[in-house]
């Protein structure tokens, strides 16, 4: 899995590649933590047009980034998510939880 | 395998395979692969306490029942690691109303496989995983016939 960041008005989008799974979701944890604890980021994107697969591992850090992102009065967006993404979201029954758009230009005007 | 977090790409890749050839679905071919992968990382967080290096033993076949006079085929996957013992009492999941992290893997496996059985042999957590095809659509009829 690879993370890139770019920075967009203030906000962060996260582009992610790969599987998240339990070699790789500390990683994507680590850096979703950073940008709303520790940068204060208002808005958080998740990229996940090109993750092919991601465990429950990664939905439990996903879960924490939310969970953080509301303590701190900020936001989280996913998009671009993949049929195998999508999959495992409606699995959790967090499909609704979580703020999801289609793609960036959608994510960016929410 | 290794109860190595690096090796489960690998056993991903070749259970998605295996399941190709035995003509599952997309879908079902992709809730095999996050079952046994949930059912692997859940050896190597619990059993092995993630500890990496520790053998797990992963074994795959082809299956044949009949049912009702019809015959039904599928794909069984064993898993069996030298852990810590299994304790039933917490392989129930959870109620998935609690928006929490952690808890979900066994909750993935139960709803993607048609059985889920976990036993202990010989000093041995096993657990044994299976997914049969669903039968084919009945062929539809040529029109004017």
């Amino acid at each position: 899995m690879q993370i890139a960041a770019r920075a967009i008005k203030g906000w962060t989008i996260l582009d992610l590649s790969g599987d998240i799974d339990l070699s790789h979701s500390p990683a994507m944890r680590k850096a979703l933590l950073g940008e709303i604890k520790e940068k204060h980021t208002p808005k958080v994107f998740l990229n996940l047009k090109n993750v092919r697969y991601i465990d429950s591992s990664g939905i439990a850090s996903l879960v924490e980034g939310l969970k953080a992102s509301r303590d701190q009065g900020s936001r989280l967006i996913l998009y671009g998510l993949s049929k195998s993404v999508r999959e495992v979201m409606q699995l959790s029954r967090l499909q609704k939880i979580f703020e999801i758009y289609e793609d960036e230009e959608q994510a960016l005007a929410s | 395998m290794e109860s190595n977090p690096q090796a489960l790409g690998l056993v991903r890749a070749a259970i998605e395979r295996a399941t190709e050839v035995l003509h599952f679905h997309e879908e079902e071919s992709r809730a095999i692969v996050r079952s046994v992968d949930e059912a692997l990382a859940n050896v190597i967080r619990h059993a092995y306490r993630g500890k990496s290096g520790l053998p797990i033993e992963v074994t795959c076949r082809h299956l044949h029942r009949t049912q009702d006079g019809a015959c039904a085929s599928g794909i069984e996957i064993v898993l069996r690691d030298s852990g810590v013992r299994a304790d039933p009492a917490k392989m129930k999941g959870r109620s998935l109303e609690e928006v929490r992290p952690g808890g979900l893997g066994l909750h993935f496996m139960r709803q993607s496989m048609d059985e889920v059985e976990f036993s202990r042999k010989k000093g041995k957590n096993q657990l044994r995983l299976v997914k049969y095809l669903a039968p084919a659509a009945p062929a539809t009829p040529p029109e004017g016939e």
